[in-house]
C-alpha cells in the first residue's frame, strides 16, 4: 500500500487547458499525416485541416504554461539552466517536465511549417520543397512529437509522488488515446462541409471508435492500478466517480454508433427532407462535442482528484 | 571543500517549545501563517514557504490507564527539510534551481526557480511551499548564509534541549548511534533512527531519531520512500504500447479502401430503401 505526505503543486486550470489543447493539436498532427501517408488522395482535404488546426490549437500551450509559472517572465529557465557557473542548456531525459519543455519547441517548429505549408500561398515554396520524400519524413517526425506532446503529461504527473498520479504507469498512455479520440471528432466535425471528405469522415469515425476503445480499456488498467496503490477510494471519493461515469458515457457514445456521419449527397439532392438533415448533423455536432467534453472532463478528473 | 553537514533532530528529548520555529523565522525573516488553532499547541500545521521547521504534536495519549512503560501522552518532533542525498525535487527540477551545495545540502535557488512547482509535486514530505509574491518555491535552506560564515543553523543554535544537534554529518551520525543505544539500554525498544543509513533516499542529511513507526510521524517508511523517476520507464511504454495500438487502429480505419467504399455504399442503399 503507497501512503503519501505530498503537498499538492496547484497545478490547475492553466495546466487543464494545456493538456487539452496541446492533446488536441498533436493527436489533429498525428491523425493527419496517418490520413496523408495510409489514406487515399480524398482523404487530402481532411488531412490538410488536420496540419491547419493543429498550430493554432498549439499556440496557446506555450502562452498557458508561462502564465502558470510563479515567474512567466522566466519560461526560458525552463531551455537554459542560468546557475551562476554553470550557464548553459537545462536538459533531464529523466525530467518529464524538462523534456516536455524541449519537445513542445520542437512540436511547434513542426507544426508552423506545416500550416504554412497548406496555407497557400504564403507556403507554396515550402510546399515544393515538402512535396515528396522529405516532406513525408518530415510529417512522420513531426506526428511523433505531436504524440509525444499528446501524452507526456500523463507522464508528467506520474513522475512525482502524488497520490493517484505516482500510483500507475497508465496516466500516458491515457492521455494518447484520449487525444487521438478528440482529434478525431474535431476533424471530422471539422471536415463536415467538405464533399470529398465523406469517406473520409468515415474512417475517422471508426478511427474513434477504436481510440475510445483503447481509453476504456486504459481506464480499466488505471484503475487495476490504483486499486493495488490504495488510492483507488481517493480517486473516486466524492464528485470524481460521477465524473468518470461522464467520461465513460462520452467514449460510449461512439461505441454505441451514435454520431455516425450520413451519406451526405443524398441530403444535397434533396431525396431527405432538409429539415431532417440538419437535425441529424445537429445531434451529431451534440455527439462530437460530446466526445470532446469527455477529453475535457477525464483531464479535469485526474488533476483535480489528486490535488483535493 | 567543506565536510558535509548534518542535522541529528532527536525526538525523545523535544519538549515542544518552538524556540527552533522561532529562531527560524526571525533568521530568515519569515513572517509566518496567521496561526490556526489546531487540536494541540500546534499553531503551525505543516512545512511550508513561510515554515521551515514545525514541531508536530502527535496525539498519542492511550485509550487504556498509564502503566509502567507506557506513559508516552504526546510525541513531539521538530520536522524540517530532510536535505535527502537522493532529493526527489532535485531530481525532476526543470530549471536546475535545485543544487546540492558545497556543505552537502539542498538548496532552492531564488534567482533561477520560476515558480513551475514540480518539485511540490515529487517532495515525499511535503517540505516546499510556493510563494505568490516571490512566485518562486522555498524550503529550509539549512542557513546557507550561516554556514558560509561558519555559524551553525539558526534552529539548532537556539534548541534549549539539544534535541536539534548540528555538526559534521559523520559526527552526527556517531552521536545519534551512541543516543540509540543508551536509550536501548534502558528498555525503550520503540526507538530508532531514520534516515540514518541509507534506505530512506540513499540517506538523509537531516535525520532523525522517531520513538514511533515513520508513518506516525507523517514520514514515508522504507517501502514508500520512493523516487519519482521509478515512474518514468513503465509510464513512457505505457505511452509506445498505446501509440502503436494506435497506429494499427488507424490503419485499420484509414487503409482499407475497399472495405470502406462497400460499406459506404451499403449505408447509402439501406437507407434510401428505409427512405422508400
Amino acid at each position: 500500500m503507497a501512503e503519501h505526505f505530498v503537498q499538492p503543486p496547484h497545478w490547475e486550470w492553466y495546466i487543464l487547458a494545456y493538456f487539452f489543447l496541446g492533446g488536441l493539436s498533436g493527436g489533429a498532427y498525428a491523425l493527419a499525416t496517418m490520413l496523408r501517408l495510409i489514406g487515399g488522395p480524398r482523404d487530402e482535404a481532411t488531412a490538410r485541416i488536420g496540419f491547419l488546426t493543429a498550430f493554432p490549437l498549439l499556440v496557446a500551450c506555450p502562452i498557458l504554461l508561462a502564465l502558470d509559472l510563479g515567474q512567466p517572465l522566466r519560461f526560458w529557465h525552463m531551455l537554459i539552466d542560468t546557475t551562476p557557473g554553470h550557464l548553459g542548456p537545462a536538459f533531464k531525459d529523466w525530467s518529464p517536465m524538462s523534456v516536455g519543455s524541449w519537445v513542445l519547441l520542437l512540436y511547434g517548429v513542426f507544426a508552423f511549417v506545416s500550416f504554412l505549408e497548406v496555407l497557400a500561398p504564403a507556403g507554396r515554396s515550402l510546399s515544393r520543397i515538402l512535396s515528396g520524400g522529405i516532406g513525408r519524413i518530415f510529417n512522420v517526425v513531426g506526428a511523433i512529437l505531436g504524440l509525444f506532446i499528446a501524452s507526456y503529461t500523463g507522464v508528467l504527473l506520474s513522475v512525482s509522488n502524488q497520490p493517484i498520479w505516482s500510483d500507475t504507469w497508465a496516466l500516458g498512455g491515457l492521455f494518447l488515446a484520449s487525444s487521438l479520440g478528440g482529434a478525431a471528432a474535431l476533424l471530422s466535425w471539422l471536415a463536415r462541409h467538405r464533399p470529398e471528405a465523406e469517406s473520409t469522415e468515415r474512417r475517422l469515425f471508426s478511427a474513434d471508435r477504436y481510440f475510445a476503445l483503447l481509453e476504456l480499456v486504459l481506464i480499466v488498467l488505471f484503475f487495476v492500478n490504483l486499486a493495488g496503490a490504495g488510492t483507488l477510494a481517493r480517486a473516486l471519493a466524492g464528485p470524481w466517480a460521477g465524473f468518470w461515469g461522464l467520461v465513460v458515457v462520452s467514449l460510449l457514445l461512439p461505441l454505441a454508433g451514435l454520431g455516425r456521419p450520413r451519406p451526405r449527397t443524398e441530403v444535397a439532392a434533396g431525396s431527405g427532407s432538409a429539415p431532417a438533415g440538419r437535425a441529424a448533423s445537429g445531434s451529431r455536432t451534440m455527439v462530437l462535442a460530446g466526445v470532446l467534453i469527455g477529453v475535457l472532463l477525464m483531464r479535469f478528473v485526474v488533476i483535480f482528484s489528486a490535488q483535493y | 571543500m567543506p565536510e558535509a553537514v548534518g542535522f541529528f533532530t532527536d525526538t525523545s528529548v523535544c519538549i515542544g517549545c518552538k524556540a527552533c520555529e522561532v529562531a527560524c523565522k526571525e533568521w530568515n525573516q519569515l513572517k509566518g501563517n496567521k496561526p490556526t488553532f489546531l487540536d494541540s499547541f500546534d499553531n503551525t500545521g505543516k512545512l511550508d514557504e513561510e515554515n521551515w521547521r514545525h514541531v508536530a504534536f502527535i496525539d498519542k495519549v492511550p485509550d487504556a490507564a498509564a502503566t509502567t512503560g507506557n506513559g508516552a501522552a504526546w510525541l513531539m518532533f521538530s520536522d524540517v527539510c530532510k536535505h535527502c542525498k537522493h532529493a526527489s525535487c532535485l531530481e525532476v527540477c526543470p530549471t536546475g534551481a535545485i543544487i546540492r551545495t558545497e556543505f552537502d545540502t539542498v538548496f532552492i535557488q531564488q534567482d533561477v526557480c520560476n515558480g513551475c512547482r514540480d518539485c511540490i509535486s515529487a517532495c515525499p514530505f511535503g517540505v516546499i511551499g510556493f510563494n505568490e509574491l516571490s512566485g518562486t518555491v522555498h524550503k529550509c535552506t539549512f542557513c546557507y548564509d550561516r554556514l558560509q560564515s561558519g555559524l551553525m543553523p539558526a534552529c539548532a543554535k537556539v534548541c534549549p534541549t539539544q534535541a536539534i544537534q548540528f555538526g559534521p554529518l559523520s559526527e552526527m551520525q556517531k552521536r545519534a548511534d551512541a543516543r540509540l543505544g543508551t536509550l536501548r539500554a534502558q528498555g525503550n525498544t520503540q526507538a530508532s533512527l531514520y534516515g540514518r543509513d541509507d534506505k530512506v533516499y540513499g540517506g538523509l542529511n537531516a535525520f532523525f531519531l522517531l520513538m514511533d513507526k515513520p508513518e506516525v510521524y507523517g514520514l514515508p517508511n522504507e517501502q514508500n520512500a520512493v523516487l519519482p523517476r521509478r515512474n518514468n520507464r513503465p509510464s513512457y511504454l505505457g505511452i509506445l504500447v498505446t501509440a502503436a495500438l494506435g497506429l494499427v487502429a488507424g490503419l485499420a480505419a484509414f487503409r482499407d479502401r475497399g472495405d470502406a467504399r462497400r460499406a459506404e455504399e451499403a449505408a447509402r442503399q439501406t437507407d434510401t430503401t428505409e427512405r422508400n
